[in-house]
This record gives C-alpha cells, sequence and structure tokens, in this order.
C-alpha cells in the first residue's frame, strides 16, 4: 500500500510498549510481562505472516517455511536476510542475524561506554558487569521478535517455541524448536 | 522511512492486548495517552536535531510546525491546522491520513475506546519538553463515525526557558 513511517516511530512504540508492561503494568513480575510482550509479537507475527504468504503455495515442509522467514519474512522486517543458519535436522533451527536492528543502538551505547578501558577485549572484568546489565535489558525487548517468529510460523501451520540469544551484541540467535 | 504495516500491527496488537489485561476502556485510554507521552518527550530531540525548524515565536507557529513537518518525519502524513480561538492559545488539527488505523474496526464492546490515544500524548509529552502545558484531545475520530480525525490542542502554559542550557543534556 505505500504508507511509510519513521523507523524511530516503530522504535519508539516497541520501546514503550517493553517498558510499560515491564516498569508499569508488572512490576516485579518480569515472567508476566514477558509472556504479554510475547503475545503482542505473536499476533504481530500472524497478521504479517498471513500478508506477506497472500500469492505464495502452502509450504510442503519445514525448512522450506523456515527459509522463507529467513529471507521473505525478514526482508520485509529489516531490509536485510538472516545471516546464518543452521539446524540439527530434528526440529530445531538456529536464526543468526549478525546486526539485529532492533538492538543495535543497546549494542552502540554499550561499545562507546567501553572503548576507553576495554577495547580489544570485550570479555575483560570491566566490561563483564555491563554485559549482565545489557542482557537483561534486551532479554525483555527480545520476547517481542521471538512472538513474531512464532505467530509467523504458526499462521504456516508450523507449532514451535522461539527463543534467542543476544550474548553477542549486535548479532542475535533466534532458537526455533519446532513441536512434534 | 519504513513500511507502515509493522507500526500499524503492532500498535493494533499492543491496544489488543491492553484491552485484555487492564479490562477497562477508560484505563487502556489513559495508558495509550501515558505511553504516547512518553514516546514524545524522546522524540522531541530528534524532531528537533533532523527537522532543522528555527524557533516557533507563538503557538501558531508551533502548530503549524506540528502540522507539516513533526507529522511528516514520524507519520508520512500531514495535519491541517484549523478552528482557532481568538487569542491563539487552541485550535485544531485535522489529520488527512492515519497510518495507526489501518485494518481496524473497533467491536461493540470498545465503544468509549479512543483508539489513536497515543498520538494525542505524543504531541503533549513533545510540547512539554519546549516548555509548553498543553491538553490535547480527540474532537473527531472516525472509528467512531465521524467524519474525519481531529485533535483539538489547547495551550495552557508556556513555562519561561530556563537560560543557561546545559549543551550536554
Amino acid at each position: 500500500m505505500g504508507r511509510e513511517v519513521s523507523e524511530s516511530c516503530i522504535d519508539a512504540l516497541i520501546t514503550e510498549m517493553v517498558s510499560s508492561y515491564c516498569n508499569r503494568f508488572y512490576v516485579n513480575k518480569p515472567e508476566v510481562s514477558a509472556r504479554r510482550i510475547e503475545a503482542i509479537g505473536y499476533q504481530v507475527g500472524i497478521q504479517l505472516s498471513e500478508r506477506y504468504t497472500v500469492e505464495r503455495p502452502r509450504f510442503s515442509e519445514h525448512l522450506e517455511a523456515i527459509k522463507f522467514i529467513c529471507k521473505e519474512f525478514w526482508s520485509e522486517l529489516f531490509k536485510k536476510q538472516i545471516d546464518n543458519l543452521k539446524t540439527n535436522h530434528k526440529g530445531t533451527f538456529v536464526l543468526q542475524d549478525n546486526r539485529f536492528q532492533w538492538l543495535t543502538h543497546m549494542s552502540i551505547n554499550a561499545s562507546a561506554e567501553t572503548t576507553d578501558s576495554s577495547q580489544q577485549e570485550p570479555h575483560s572484568p570491566n566490561s563483564t558487569t555491563l554485559d549482565a546489565n545489557l542482557l537483561q535489558a534486551t532479554s525483555m525487548h527480545l520476547y517481542f521478535p521471538c512472538g513474531i517468529i512464532r505467530g509467523a510460523l504458526s499462521n504456516l501451520g508450523i507449532p514451535c517455541a522461539v527463543s534467542a540469544d543476544a550474548s553477542n551484541l549486535p548479532a542475535c540467535s533466534f532458537v526455533i524448536r519446532i513441536k512434534a | 522511512m519504513q513500511n507502515a504495516e509493522l507500526f500499524t500491527l503492532t500498535y493494533g496488537a499492543i491496544v489488543r492486548q491492553l484491552l485484555t489485561d487492564l479490562e477497562d476502556v477508560d484505563e487502556v485510554n489513559k495508558q495509550l495517552d501515558q505511553m504516547g507521552y512518553n514516546i514524545g518527550i524522546r522524540l522531541i530531540d530528534e524532531f528537533l536535531a533532523k527537522s532543522n525548524v528555527s524557533r516557533c515565536v507563538n503557538f501558531k507557529e508551533t502548530a503549524e510546525v506540528i502540522a507539516k513537518v513533526g507529522f511528516k518525519m514520524f507519520l508520512g502524513i500531514t495535519a491541517t491546522v484549523t478552528n482557532w480561538d481568538v487569542d491563539g492559545s487552541s485550535c485544531s488539527l485535522v489529520l488527512e491520513d492515519n497510518p495507526l488505523v489501518d485494518f481496524v474496526e473497533l467491536p461493540d464492546m470498545c465503544q468509549g475506546l479512543y483508539y489513536c490515544n497515543v498520538l494525542s500524548g505524543v504531541i503533549r509529552g513533545a510540547l512539554e519538553m519546549v516548555s509548553m502545558k498543553t491538553e490535547v484531545t480527540w474532537v473527531r475520530d472516525m472509528l467512531r463515525g465521524d467524519d474525519a480525525y481531529e485533535l483539538r490542542l489547547k495551550l495552557l502554559k508556556q513555562v519561561p526557558e530556563e537560560y543557561p542550557y546545559k549543551d550536554d543534556e
């Protein structure tokens, strides 16, 4: 339909949604906040996947659907594809985005603070606490894209569980476990 | 700029989840406004940095800048400023388009919901950061059966700005 909004609009909305759930609606109940944030993502994922697959025949196998998520789906959302896809051929898939857009501002802040003391040593003692704090803040944000992926696959008839690993910012891995 | 679909659907999913979690339409209106306010106080920096607008001399100019520059920068739309009161302290913004409401239809249980309340909050928050206390309310809402989206902006108080500014804040 061609309508466009600024990226900062989307960023600001997601950030505020996460912060509202964590700091206002369910203070001290991070697991409830996490479920709600994931649920919002799930809803968005279902609808996006519905839209992006309108003109497309049904996927005949899981790998095809996963590849669709890695390529077309990711490109629609982030203007880039997933950088690396791994699977154990038993229903687990690991999708790595080397520079996940929704976390880049966090990693920029982090690297700005660490450059002075530990330029070449990302795992020096100085950066350990910083890494921990950063992880905590990012993990809440990641429930949203995890929900989106789960919603998208669920809409394609593939029930699954999705988790994320952002211990290596700005890279982020999404682990999809398809339910047998 | 990026395709508005993700934004629109995310906003819709948030409103839907809030309705489920808060179970009260008035409370949802309030929270959407609060979320908007928090977004507004953050987006104003980006706006001032990118827009290159010079200092607005009065509220009239401010309203025009919001309608023509602010809406354009963030939502890709513009608004018309109309219905000024005599002393130039309140006016209406009529949106020419509204990306928040694509694909939206409100069920009967949502009567009383101001679906776009985030937007009034954003404006209120942003203006507060440039020392203007305002009240922003919806007077027309197509989701409620009106023929347009119209926001009423009322300047309550203009706080004198304090000098000197701190450069690093």
